[in-house]
């Protein structure tokens, strides 16, 4: 083909395809000048600059939702530690009434067991105090009483046993009357 | 001849204008009303237009120069690379546009033009990054018994500073002139069977309009193609001036 084309060029009037001429070349490097200014000056760097904003934009929001998932562990474990913190807290608190509550019942029991003994020292204090007036005051009586008994049976003759028996039934009767008497003048009063 | 028209402008001065010319400028014009205007406001979310500017351009970027170059030496030589495949593909595709019907790079003005500064840049890459060691590396392969140099360095220079140029213009030229002459070639002859020749010979003219449908199909593919081939010969001459243990 090439072959062909020269020597269609060195037979007659068309030039040699291989020999350009100087117009060609000028306009070639014209055209050529042209496009790459236009690519290299204007075209290429706003594309490179938009390029770089959009890797920046992806990377952005990638480092973003990154940040996001770190900040939302960190919260999860502070939430995880506040939690564990107020069960510790809670477990401790229901410890420590358990230990107060076993504590005021101790006291309590104890004040009432004492409150009790004292009770009953009082009740052994005021029956020991009241054997104490009534054993005086029988001995008071007694006294009297032996000595009435002693009148009674030597006014009387003691003659026969069955004398001497009746006596001593009356006298008890008139004593247990006495003493029904006092008691009555006792409640009485 | 197809690829010289007749001159239309500025006649007998250095910017004497055919119509391939013309072609070359108004796809040069419709390249920057492209990417200036869908690039003019970008959305960190892009619409639909947006998407389609950023799939051209990342093609470039991504799949071109940060593959074979690095981040680094990809973002350096971005503007050449884009610059490359978008130019080549706009004049590449002219080639099967109604009305046009002719590649911009069929004739060797681009395609030499690239090429010379896709090797004045990877010339200049290599010589930046290892000074000094840059041209002994290439002349002077490491690891060559000295012996062999009296072939290698040579072959070398052939290869890489004679060749490596030529190939890379002639690649794209001869593509975008070998369709358009397959094209002239199918459809011309379809005129011919249809209209001059008549009879059954129409017949024959059904399946050459049916190759050059065909042809025209595959050209959208050779266009796109040889644009990536040249822009990716580029980077990979670069990436071998770049290489550390070149």
């Amino acid at each position: 083909m090439l072959h062909a084309l020269v020597l269609t060029a060195a037979e007659g009037d068309a030039p040699n395809p291989l020999i350009p001429a100087d117009y060609d070349i000028i306009w070639s490097l014209v055209c050529f000048v042209i496009i790459l200014w236009v690519f290299w000056k204007l075209v290429l760097p706003k594309v490179t600059t938009m390029l770089d904003e959009r890797t920046e934009v992806i990377e952005g929001g990638i480092k973003r939702a990154e940040n996001a998932q770190a900040e939302a562990a960190v919260q999860l474990e502070k939430y995880n530690a506040l939690l564990k913190e107020a069960r510790s807290e809670a477990g401790k608190i229901r410890e420590q009434a358990r230990i107060d509550g076993t504590k005021i019942l101790n006291e309590l029991k104890e004040s009432a067991s004492a409150e009790a003994a004292r009770i009953t020292a009082n009740a052994a204090a005021q029956i020991e105090a009241e054997r104490q007036s009534a054993l005086v005051s029988l001995r008071a009586e007694v006294g009297s009483l032996a000595l009435d008994l002693a009148a009674g049976v030597i006014g009387q003759s003691l003659s026969d046993d069955e004398k001497a028996a009746r006596l001593v039934d009356s006298f008890i009767a008139d004593l247990e009357a006495a003493d029904a008497s006092a008691v009555q003048n006792e409640a009485s009063k | 001849m197809e690829f010289f028209p007749d001159i239309v402008l500025f006649a007998d001065t250095p910017f004497a204008m055919n119509r391939i010319m013309m072609i070359r400028v108004f796809m040069t014009l419709v390249i920057v009303l492209i990417f200036w205007l869908g690039t003019r406001n970008l959305k960190l979310i892009p619409n639909r237009r947006q998407g389609m500017i950023e799939y051209g351009l990342d093609f470039v970027r991504v799949g071109i120069a940060e593959d074979l170059l690095g981040k680094k030496d990809g973002r350096r030589f971005l503007p050449i690379l884009t610059t490359f495949f978008f130019m080549v593909l706009a004049m590449n595709i002219t080639g099967i546009v109604p009305g046009f019907n002719i590649a911009g790079t069929s004739v060797i003005g681009v395609p030499l033009v690239l090429a010379a500064v896709a090797y004045v840049t990877w010339i200049y890459a290599g010589l930046k990054k290892h000074p000094g060691k840059f041209l002994r590396n290439a002349l002077f392969p490491p690891g060559v018994p000295p012996i062999l140099y009296i072939i290698v360095t040579p072959i070398e220079v052939i290869s890489t500073f004679i060749v490596r140029p030529v190939t890379h213009t002639l690649r794209l030229m001869m593509n975008m002139v070998v369709g358009h002459l397959l094209l002239v070639l199918f459809f011309a002859a379809t005129h011919f069977f249809f209209f001059e020749a008549g009879g059954l010979f129409s017949l024959f003219g059904v399946g050459t309009l049916a190759f050059g449908l065909a042809f025209s199909f595959f050209e959208i593919l050779v266009a796109i193609l040889q644009a990536y081939v040249f822009t990716i010969l580029t980077a990979v001459y670069l990436q071998l001036a770049l290489a550390d243990e070149h």
